[in-house]
């Protein structure tokens, strides 16, 4: 199993996690989660809703207690409401946790001072991220008027004031359009550039997921495993082929009836998975009625794909629903 | 080290609710217009009816100016603590209780900040004591200060408490128009008691929001008709240590309600 180039000149694991359980009630939210994340490398947490990724975020960051299981953090057995655990963690939540009555510069230095840090150093780390984040221009405004995009950034820097070796996000780009999600990472990369920081996040965007060193996969609260994203991709070794058509459900029944073939409708295309594409299309243009396919597309499989067949949900059209509970 | 923390975290929970108030005009505004106006139309509509039972020449607006006096201090706890509600699953207190600091620093911290921005509101309000017949220099200050401080600190505390109990914004609504508020109306603040032990002489005397008013009476009428007018007070010195008693108790469940995760 290849890992992250990071986190190749640093294999030890800096956070495992062991046999995790969390009951509501009757149901079962985790159920013996086990995983390690290695020092240095970004760990993705990948699960349709109610999969139980909130709730093991929630557990991490120390704000809902486990039924059972262990957490080691750099090799010691840790309590997660320990603060000497707790100054090595910074956390990004979904839902934003920024005041906006104050400023970007009142916000990180409130950030910095919460972890014992002095007012003058509190208030040089804070002009530095402001800098690194392309914020500093605007550091002295209230941020209630801020943009989605600038809030999560600040969010971010507000979660790395205090130096933290871990990094805990919870679907950190949720709701961002595709520049401000660039360019959050763009700010997330130079920051671990500086740091060599540890990342744990949980996500819906199939963009994200993609740029994970390893990602775990979990599903109705169990794990499913964890793999470098190439390697879930190439796992299911079979290319997509996309039909476009008008009459989608007749389509689909002739495929099945002439070639034996199971396809699937998704949204306003019929979807097929076959080891040898390339010789699928003609055999499927020659069975088919002449003008009856629209367009034919072929194309290796995405994270994407792999996350529709073992979770039967689409990735990204997921992350546009409701959080879980 | 552990301690520290600590401390940072409630200073930077009790800066930030002081901030918070001052940038807020119209908190400000409200916080000082309110008491006036609540002062001024009770005052009014009472005032003629009220007799005092053997001190028939205590005015109603002096009667009642300790009673508002102790109601800036529960609304300012109310909305301290109602704000918890949200800020606890999607607001600035996540971040705070994910940091190193103790339950008991975030509790203390986030109650203190709320005392603190009581004081104030209180202590606007108080400038207008002349207009009830309070004289300045009778008045007995660290007594003053020390029941609104005790005060706030148990309202707050008890209002925290509640509000991480019941965590659902419209729930506390409820608990306030059913506990705390008639816990006001039935402390001597509105009226006095006439017959100490009626039922609702009785219920009276166990309402904890009673020290709170009886200290601030008895510190702006020390000695008068005035300092016993509910009919049941309490020796200063017993309302001050009941109230820091209860401060310490509701504080100490709240710590406790929010270190025990769910």
């Amino acid at each position: 199993m290849t890992t992250g180039s990071s986190a190749q000149s640093h294999p030890q694991p800096i956070l495992k996690v062991q046999g995790l359980t969390r009951r509501f009630g009757a149901r079962v939210a985790l159920d013996g989660v086990s995983f390690g994340v290695l020092s240095g490398e970004v760990f993705g947490l990948l699960g349709p809703n109610g999969a139980g990724k909130s709730t093991l975020f929630r557990i991490l960051a120390g704000l809902l207690r486990a039924h059972a299981g262990t957490v080691t953090f750099e090799g010691r057995h840790s309590a997660l409401q320990d603060a000497a655990f707790r100054v090595k963690l910074g956390v990004v939540f979904q839902s934003g946790s920024l005041d906006g009555q104050l400023t970007a510069r009142e916000n990180l230095r409130l950030g910095a001072r919460l972890y014992g840090l002095s007012r003058h150093d509190a208030d040089r780390r804070g002009e530095k991220l402001l800098g690194l984040f392309g914020l500093q221009p605007r550091g002295g405004e209230r941020i209630a008027t801020w943009s989605g995009g600038m809030r999560r950034r600040l969010e971010l820097a507000r979660a790395l004031i205090h130096r933290p070796s871990i990094l805990l996000m919870d679907e950190p780009t949720q709701g961002l359009d595709e520049a401000a999600f660039r360019s959050f990472w763009r700010y997330l990369g130079e920051a671990r550039a500086e740091t060599g920081l540890t990342v744990l996040l949980t996500t819906h965007r199939s963009d994200e997921a993609e740029r994970c060193d390893r990602l775990g996969l979990i599903e109705a609260g169990r794990w499913v495993g964890c793999e470098p994203p190439s390697a879930w991709a190439s796992r299911f070794g079979d290319d997509v082929v996309t039909l476009e058509t008008e009459k989608l459900e007749a389509i689909r029944d002739l495929i099945l009836e002439k070639l034996g073939l199971e396809a699937v409708v998704r949204g306003r295309t019929i979807r097929l998975e076959h080891p040898r594409g390339h010789e699928l299309i003609p055999r499927l243009v020659e069975a088919l009625p002449s003008g009856a396919l629209r367009s034919v597309r072929l194309r290796r499989p995405t994270l994407g794909d792999v996350f529709l067949r073992l979770t039967g949900t689409d990735l990204d059209l997921d992350g546009e629903l409701e959080g879980e509970p | 080290m552990s301690l520290a923390l600590d401390f940072a975290t409630a200073r930077v929970l009790a800066g930030r609710d002081v901030v918070r108030f001052f940038r807020q005009r119209s908190r400000v505004v409200g916080a000082l217009a309110q008491p006036i106006l609540f002062w001024w139309v009770l005052g009014s509509g009472f005032g003629g009816s009220f007799r005092l039972q053997g001190a028939t020449h205590v005015r109603y607006s002096a009667y009642f100016f300790p009673g508002v006096v102790t109601m800036v201090l529960l609304f300012s706890a109310i909305f301290a603590t109602i704000t918890v509600i949200e800020d606890r699953r999607e607001g600035f207190l996540q971040s705070v209780l994910v940091g190193p600091g103790s339950c008991f620093s975030v509790v203390l911290g986030k109650c203190l900040g709320s005392s603190a921005v009581a004081l104030i509101q209180a202590s606007l309000f108080l400038l207008l004591a002349p207009l009830a017949g309070v004289s300045v220099s009778a008045v007995h200050w660290p007594l003053l200060f020390g029941a609104l401080i005790l005060s706030s600190l148990f309202l707050t505390g008890l209002g925290f408490a509640l509000a991480w109990w019941i965590n659902s914004a419209s729930g506390y609504h409820a608990v306030m128009s059913v506990v705390l508020i008639p816990m006001w109306v039935l402390s001597g603040a509105m009226f006095p008691v006439d017959t100490p032990d009626s039922v609702l002489g009785r219920l009276m005397r166990l309402n904890p929001m009673r020290f709170a008013v009886d200290a601030v009476r008895q510190a702006l009428f020390p000695g008068g008709a005035a300092s016993n007018a509910s009919g049941i007070a309490a020796l200063p010195s017993v309302s001050l240590l009941t109230l820091g008693g209860l401060a310490a108790l509701t504080l100490g469940i709240s710590a406790w309600r929010v270190g025990r995760r769910e």
